[in-house]
Parts: C-alpha cells; structure tokens; sequence
C-alpha cells in the first residue's frame, strides 16, 4: 500500500513539473512583452528606459530558465524580485506581482479561491445527493412513470448549458418575482447565513445540471450492477431488499461514481468561469480568464498550475480511495 | 431413504409459514421438494417464451437429481423457480412447487426470503461473479448466516463461517476467511460458494452448474465434497448440468429436459444404462467415453434446440429425431406424455413404442460402444 501511495505521488508531481514548464514556456511563446502592457496604452508615455526599469523590476531582464527556476525557488522558499532600489520581497509561497495590478498574486489567489471552493463543493453535494438517489431509484424501478421522467429530465438536464440555465433561474427567481437577493458573495467565515444564501443559486445551477449527467450515470451503473451475480447471490442468501441493494447492489455501483464523481471535483475546482461569470462571483475561474485576456503572466501561472494541482491530486485522491473500496485494486 | 429419516420431514423448521392444507398434504411419502406442473413463461418483445412448460418431479431428502439438458432447455430457469429468484415483473409462474410442504409459488418476496437461504439454498455456476468482490469471504459466509439467526452476535456468525470454511476443506480457514473472492483458486472459490450456501443447513441444495466453471481435476474434489456433505446435511440436492459424467458420478435420479419439459425420467442406472428417448441416446452419443472405443466417433445431435416462443407441434424433438417417421405421424402432431415403462421408476415421453425403442437403443446406439 506504501508502496502504491509513493508511486503516485511521485507520478503526480512529475505531471506538474511538466504542466508548470509548458504553461510557463507558453507565456514567453507569445508575441507580446508584460513590460510594454504594465507602463500603458499610450506608446508615447513609455521610454524605452521607462520599460528597461519596468523590465529589471519584474525580473524580466534574465534569461528565460533563469526565470523559471527563480519562479519555482520562490513557490517553495520564497525569493526577492528584481534588483537595486526597486527590488521587492516575495515570501513563500510566492506567486509573483500581478502585471496589472502590482498585487501580490497569493493575495488574490487567497480572495478568489474561497469562492470557487465554496460554489463547487456546495454544488457538489447538490449533484451527487440529487444524481445518485435519483438513479438509483429510476434503476430499482425501471420502465416506471417516476424512471421515465427522470430519464426525460436528465436528457434536458444533461444538454442544458448552464450559461442558459443560469440567466433563466436569475429571470425566474431575481429579477421577475424577486425570491431570491441578487447574490453578493460573503465569507464564510464572515457570516455563514449570509454566504449560504449567496451560494444557493450557484449550488443550483450547477448541481442541478450535473445532476443530470450522475442520475443518468447511476442509474446505468445500477442497472448494471443489478444484473451481476452476486446480487442474485445475495438474494439467494435470504437477504432482505434493502440489503441486497443497499449494501450489495450500491456498493458495487457508486465506485465508478466516486471516481468520475473526483475528477469532475478536481476539475471544477480550478475555477467555474460561466457560473461564476452568470451569478457575478469573482472565483478562480473568472480571475483567471481575465488574466489570460490581459497576458498578467503570474495569475495566468498560478491560476493554472493551482488548476492543475487540483486535477492531479484528485486523481491520486481517488486511486486511493478506489483502493480502500475495491480490495482488488490493492496489490496494484 | 428409511421410514426414519422421513419421519424427520414434518419436523421442518418453520412449517409454521406453510398453510394448514399444505402441511396436511405433507405424508410421509412425500419428497422434500415437490414439483408438479410447473410452467414458466416470460414476456418478451417477441413473444411469449415457454421456458419450462409442464414440469414434475420430486426430490427426497439425502438423494440427489441430476437435471440434464442443453443450454436453453429450461433447467436453469426451474431452478431459479424454485428459489423464488426470478423477475417476478417479467415472469408468469404456474403450478406447485412445494419444498418441505410448502407452496413457493404463492409466497410473498418476504415470505420466501425466509425459506431462501435456509431451508433451501442454492451454488451457481461462477463462483468468481457469484460472490462479491468487495467484501471477504468470511463476512459473506457470516451474513448468511445471520440473516436467519438474528440472534446470533458478529463473533459467533464469524466463527460459524469459519467452521464451515474448515468443513467445506478450505486449509488455515480462520486466516482465509479475511480473504477477498479473488485471492482464491477457482475450486476454493467453489467451496467458499458451498460453505456459504450450507451455513443454515439447508435441507434442499439447488447447484446450477456447480463444476462448469471448474477445472477437471478440481471438478471431482467439489463433485466429491457435495457427496460427502449430503451424507453429513442429509440435503435433498438438485444438480443441473449438461455434464453426463458429472450425473452419473453423483446423481441418484435423472430428468432429461428438452424445450422445457421432462422426456426420461429415472434413476441413473435406467437413464444411462438402458435410456429410451432418442434425445437422451443423443446426449449419451456425443460425449467422449474413455472406457469405450476411443476411435469411434463422437455423434453430435444433429440440428438446434427449438425456439421456446415458436415450438415445434407434437413432439418437441421430432424436427431433430432419426425416428420421427417411425411413429405414423404421431411425433409431428401429438404432444407425448412422460409415461411409465415397463421398468418401475423409470418414464419416457416418446411415442415410438417401448420395443422398439429397446431395439433402436441396443442395436444403433449402445453398439457404438459410446454409452459410459
């Protein structure tokens, strides 16, 4: 078990090594130069000693590599940004300055991450809790009214885009008849209600979308699962309904959920840019479209490398987990 | 089986489920399981099919039927009937199927979970996919059992499964009971099946293809421990196989089914030694005998089973039969009857007449040298 849980680890932080790499020789592949996009629109108010300081100040000045390798320094011991009087103090983990708005970009990570966690986990439970059960059920009764409807429903789920779905619930419950505040993000930690209450559109929105896709996911692993012998083995042993299906039949079914169930989470996590765009949260996802759109190199970096730990560690999150609950898995 | 060992019958465990009727009908003559025109059907987008059509048989505790047939001849869905196993949504049941007095038939789900498991319990082919892979041997074996001893502790449930680990001849049983199904060998696997469906004691055994899945070796071990476990359970077992060593190596009795009904019917004496039906001299023929002539060639019965929704008229078999025009016409047009011959016990649906069926058997059949 020792064994398998290094193995993937070490497999993960090498897939981010190479994320990091490429994402970082991407950006300087690009035609454009941060130093001309910080000092201004205006060609006329930028001196090219203007832009050499500007330059020097970021540490733009050195060799590609260099700053690689400057970069991870800082991630993990911190580091000094530029040189001579401008020089700056990043302490670890440093992601840098924002090109855009001289933040440090921990700072914003630290804003905007809390309110990416918070619509994804919350939706999260939305969808498994509402996916699963009502898969579960349509399988136990297939062919009946409620199935047919759940199917129904999870095809126009599935296929609904939430930059549709969102807008409609805004008109429905906002705007037309006002059930609903306009959502204004508060923190946890702040005021719990007031941030429940800000969460329950997104939570919504996309848990009930993807909700779709697990019912429709659960139900065929159900069906399939029923179909297994060991759940006519259980049967035979004179288990009762419930435990046939509840600890034989489910058991057996929910894995594969929990695996795609991980890496939906993972992937989500790195940012939800249309639900947090629709409900007007500034999360992870919208920070860092905009930082792509206006070539901030540090967010662009941070946002996809913290994206990129997120999918990585929630594969190696599920590999175990798929081990505890698979004891076949195990020797591998 | 002794008048004594009958007499233990009426003493069944839990003959409180069964109705006054049915536990008055319960003599000492009876078998432990009794079927009596048994009819299964299925609805399908096709039609319906007539998977069993008009079964009877009967099964005394300590004595085992083997089942034989070919895959679709309905053996397996009757022994899916008797448990109560099948999709009641799907499936249309008829007849009597009595087990210790009892008629299944009629039973609620919750009733027949009762007798499922205790009175009677059942070993399948795949011993691999019948068993669950997430959880260990040991707890499989003790969830059995506690489903019909509710007042048994974890321990003790464990223990038991233990014991019956140890008794179905599985080495060091208190470690491989934390064992999962597939850290075992197939033949292991199959004992671990036989432990768990004998942990209540069960006085009908159903094993639907026991020794399939299994290696040759390994299959005489499990043929042999069932063996030994009926002397010791004194269970009445079903065996269905398409296997004829298998019966004649365990079997005390032989239905022969085709298309869902029964065409010999015997001990197995009478149905491999002397066999009146043309299907059952089919089946004999196309299997490898080592004591016979090795060069003699194998004879496979010529033609497919028939389909269950869209049967044959008259004699199921006669499409297949090298005797059909032997009987003028009768084959194609009447349904035979399973009729007694002249041997006690033994019954035959076939309308060729019985000296010639002796004749046929022992002139073209036997001489061939393929019966075992």
């Amino acid at each position: 078990m020792l064994r398998f849980v290094v193995k993937k680890v070490l497999l993960a932080l090498s897939t981010l090594l190479a994320v990091s790499v490429i994402t970082f020789g991407m950006f300087f592949a690009v035609p454009n130069n941060p130093a001309e996009l910080m000092c201004g629109d205006s060609k006329n108010v930028c001196s090219p000693e203007r832009i050499e300081m500007i330059e020097r100040r970021m540490g733009l000045d050195k060799p590609i590599p260099v700053q690689y390798a400057e970069f991870m320094r800082g991630v993990f011991v911190g580091r000094t940004i530029g040189t001579g009087p401008t020089a700056r103090d990043c302490p670890a983990p440093c992601l840098g300055f924002s090109f855009r708005s001289d933040e440090p970009v921990t700072g914003i990570v630290g804003r905007t991450l809390p309110v990416t966690l918070s619509i994804v986990f919350g939706a999260a439970v939305v969808w498994l809790v509402l996916g699963v059960s009502i898969g579960m059920v349509s399988a136990l009764r297939r062919g009946s009214a409620f199935d047919k409807l759940a199917v129904g429903t999870s095809l126009v789920g599935a296929s609904m885009p939430i930059l549709l779905f969102g807008p409609l619930l805004l008109i429905g419950l906002v705007y037309e008849t006002g059930l609903l505040g306009y959502p204004r993000y508060t923190p946890l930690t702040e005021n719990p209600l007031a941030w429940a209450s800000a969460m329950i559109l997104p939570w919504f929105a996309l848990g009930f979308l993807n909700s779709a896709t697990y019912a429709r996911l659960s139900r065929a692993q159900m069906l399939e699962t029923l179909s297994e012998d060991f759940v006519r083995t259980a049967r035979a042993k004179g288990l009762s309904k419930i435990t046939v299906y509840g600890r034989h039949a489910l058991r057996a079914a929910i894995t594969p959920i929990i695996t795609i169930a991980g890496l939906d989470l993972g992937a989500y996590l790195g940012g939800t840019v249309i639900t947090e765009t629709v409900f007007g949260f500034t999360g992870l996802g919208r920070t860092a479209l905009n930082a792509a759109l206006d070539l901030d190199m540090p967010i662009v970096m941070a946002t996809v490398l913290l994206a990129a730990v997120f999918v990585v560690a929630a594969n190696v999150l599920v590999d175990m987990l798929y081990a505890v609950v698979d004891p076949r898995v195990r020797l591998g | 089986m002794t008048e004594q060992e009958e007499g233990t019958l009426v003493e069944t465990p839990g003959s409180a489920a069964s109705s006054e009727a049915s536990s008055s009908e319960t003599t000492k003559a009876d078998p432990y399981l009794q079927v009596r025109d048994l009819r299964v059907r299925f609805r399908t987008e096709d039609g319906v099919v007539r998977a069993v059509d008009g079964l009877s048989f009967g099964v005394e505790r300590g004595r085992t039927l083997g089942i034989v047939g070919e895959s679709g001849s309905g053996k397996s869905v009757t022994s899916l009937a008797v448990l109560g196993l099948h999709d009641p949504r799907r499936t249309e049941i008829s007849g009597e199927i009595l087990v210790g007095g009892r008629d299944v038939v009629g039973l609620s789900d919750a009733e027949c979970r009762r007798l499922r498991g205790r009175d009677m319990a059942m070993v399948f082919q795949d011993p691999l996919s019948a068993l669950h892979p997430y959880y260990s041997v040991g707890r499989q074996i003790a969830e059995a059992y506690r489903v019909h001893h509710p007042e048994a502790g974890r321990r003790a449930a464990w223990r038991r499964a233990v014991d019956m680990l140890d008794r179905v001849g599985i080495p060091q049983p208190a470690r491989r009971a934390e064992q999962y199904p597939h850290e075992f060998s197939g033949g292991m696997r199959q004992r671990v099946m036989i432990a768990m469906a004998l942990v209540n004691d069960p006085d009908l055994l159903v094993a639907d293809e026991p020794t399939t899945a299994l290696d040759v070796t390994v299959q005489a071990q499990i043929l042999d421990l069932l063996a030994d476990l009926q002397s010791e359970f004194n269970s009445a077992i079903v065996l269905i196989t398409h296997d004829l060593g298998v019966v004649s190596q365990v079997a005390d009795d032989v239905l022969v089914m085709y298309a869902g009904r029964a065409v010999e019917h015997g001990n197995v004496e009478q149905v491999l030694r002397r066999p009146q039906h043309p299907y059952t001299w089919g089946l004999l023929s196309s299997v490898p005998s080592l004591r016979g002539d090795a060069s003699a060639d194998l004879v496979p019965i010529r033609g497919n089973p028939p389909s269950l929704i869209n049967l044959p008229p008259g004699c199921a078999f006669h499409p297949r039969c090298r005797y059909a025009d032997r009987t003028d016409g009768r084959s194609s047009t009447e349904r035979p009857e399973l009729l007694p011959v002249a041997e006690a016990g033994h019954r035959v649906a076939c309308h060729l007449p019985e000296v010639d069926r002796q004749r046929f058997y022992a002139d073209e059949i036997a001489q061939v040298g393929v019966a075992p």
